[in-house]
């Protein structure tokens, strides 16, 4: 089958690469660029830990067709720290002991990523209903939601 | 449609780790000529934080800072045998096998110590930021990274040590048939708030009060983390979780997570946790450990809420709605009971 070739921003670097017709972002973004940091769980929607930003939008990368990106931003967790610097988001995470296992982490802070990009200061029926598609099967959500809006808070609230 | 509220209560006694004796987890401990220290396990922390614990335990048994050790895990070509990370054994039986091993490392590092500073090793003493000096004189001192550079390449001494945790076999009485199937035990009591709707049958989670006895807590965030997450944990299998949902022929069941149920972050209820301290004898540190406890007392806290809110009395996890709507059925309606 003919490959096609596609262009599109990934965490602020254009990439080009070639992809097989039907190839979804998740697998393009992991196998092509080599970009883990979006996970696979379930590859049909129903888990949120491959999560990534397109035009500052959450999507599911693995119900993405990689095509469908050409010329748009992509954002994934490879980019969201600063260097050396964690992201607040990820700091409050360490702080607030909002992972395990990490599998759903990348999910987790990509969706709270978008919460907070729109919308800086959520309620915690916010928090709850942005990472309401990601599933975490270790820590209960509690610690995940206080991390979110201790974020938020600008890290000062404790949970 | 009513909804109604109803209150259960839920007590564990939960032994450490499997009974009956046996049960061994292995340690190996050696310094590296930075003075810094290994722990080789093939546990496996699955984020219960098994690694961070056994670092405290190592650190601490050894005199060093936490910082200078680094544990190595889950590999069992390049570490000793450990029985698994399950029945909440982890902190208990891997935390004793890493203390014994931390020890016998931690004799030859004072012998060791003790030759470069021409003393008796029974007067040395660490100070826990990676010195050993002469107990009252701490300007007779040495660093454990001189001691390590030393033993390695002066003295040819390995700073290492083994550890192995095994459980005393129990023998049982001929005459009565009684033994000790545990050495230690935890202890959880937990309340549960639900409320019911008669109409769907649909239970939702109000809150949670919970007391944990865990021994020592080595690490309270960690401790609180498994109580946290392991409650939800025991909620899912309460009302949620099963291969086998609906219908008796597995091959209906759930194929994807669409089908397969868990209490998402708006299913969630206020939990208030109490972490009461009882030192275990034979724990490392007086530790015992919290991981599946966590989750144990909410089932059958849950189930005695349902009946007191509705009157109805399920056997069979998880309580689903169908199962609460065709008890309600059958008895006529819900029998709400006395509010405790
Ligand atoms: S892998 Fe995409 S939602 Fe589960
Ligand atoms: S931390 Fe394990 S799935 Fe969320």
């Amino acid at each position: 089958m003919a490959k096609t070739a596609l262009q599109f921003q990934h965490n602020g670097r254009d990439v080009a690469i070639f992809v097989d017709g039907g190839t979804n972002l998740l697998v393009a973004l992991r196998e092509l660029i080599g970009d883990m940091t979006p996970k696979f769980g379930c590859g049909q929607g129903g888990c949120g830990t491959c999560s990534v930003l397109i035009d500052g939008e959450i999507h599911l990368s693995c119900l993405t067709l990689a095509e469908t990106v050409a010329g748009r931003s992509v954002e994934t967790l490879d980019g969201i720290k600063d260097g050396p610097n964690l992201h607040p988001l990820q700091r409050a995470f360490a702080d607030n002991f909002a992972a395990q296992c990490g599998y759903c982490t990348p999910g987790m802070l990509t969706a709270a990523k978008a919460l907070l990009d729109r919308n800086p200061q959520p309620s915690r029926a916010e928090v709850v209903e942005a990472i309401s598609g990601n599933i975490c099967r270790c820590t209960g959500y509690e610690p995940i939601i206080n991390a979110v809006l201790a974020a938020a808070s600008g890290g000062r609230a404790r949970a | 449609m009513t909804r109604h509220r109803g209150r259960g209560i839920a007590s564990v006694n939960y032994p450490i780790g499997m009974n009956l004796g046996g049960d061994p987890s292995q340690a190996l401990v050696h310094s590296n000529p930075s003075g810094k220290f290994t722990v080789a396990l093939s546990s496996i922390d699955l984020g219960q934080g098994m690694k961070s614990v056994t670092r405290q335990i190592c650190a601490e048994t050894l005199g060093v800072p936490v910082e200078d050790v680094y544990v190595d895990t889950a590999d069992s070509d390049t570490g000793p045998h450990c029985m698994g990370s399950f029945a909440s054994r982890g902190t208990h039986r891997v935390g004793n096998a890493v203390m014994a091993a931390a020890r016998e490392a931690r004799g030859v590092m004072m012998e060791a110590a003790a030759e470069e500073l021409e003393v008796n090793a029974a007067d040395l003493e660490t100070d826990g930021r990676g010195n050993i000096h002469v107990r009252g004189a701490p300007h007779r001192s040495i660093s454990t990274k001189d001691v390590a550079i030393a033993a390695q390449f002066k003295q040819g001494k390995t700073i290492s040590g083994r550890g192995i945790f095994l459980v005393p076999l129990s023998d049982v009485d001929p005459e009565t048939g009684e033994m000790s199937p545990a050495t230690c035990y935890a202890h959880a009591c937990l309340v549960a708030e639900v409320e019911v709707d008669d109409e769907t049958g649909e239970v939702a989670m109000i809150r949670m009060d919970s007391a944990y006895e865990l021994g020592r807590a080595l690490n309270p965030r960690l401790v609180e983390q498994q109580l946290v997450g392991g409650a939800w944990m025991g909620v899912s299998h309460a009302l949620y979780e099963t291969p086998e949902p609906y219908y008796p022929e597995p091959v209906h069941g759930p194929r994807d997570f669409v089908e397969y149920l868990m209490p998402g972050p708006g299913d969630i209820c206020p939990h208030d946790i109490a972490v009461l301290e009882r030192p275990a004898p034979d724990g490392p540190f007086g530790a015992k450990g919290p991981g599946e406890m966590c989750a144990n007392p909410v089932l059958p806290a849950v189930a005695n809420a349902i009946f007191n809110a509705v009157g109805v009395r399920i056997d069979d996890l998880p309580i689903t709605p169908e199962k609460v709507l065709r008890a309600i059925k059958a008895q006529g309606g819900a029998r709400p009971q006395p509010r405790r």
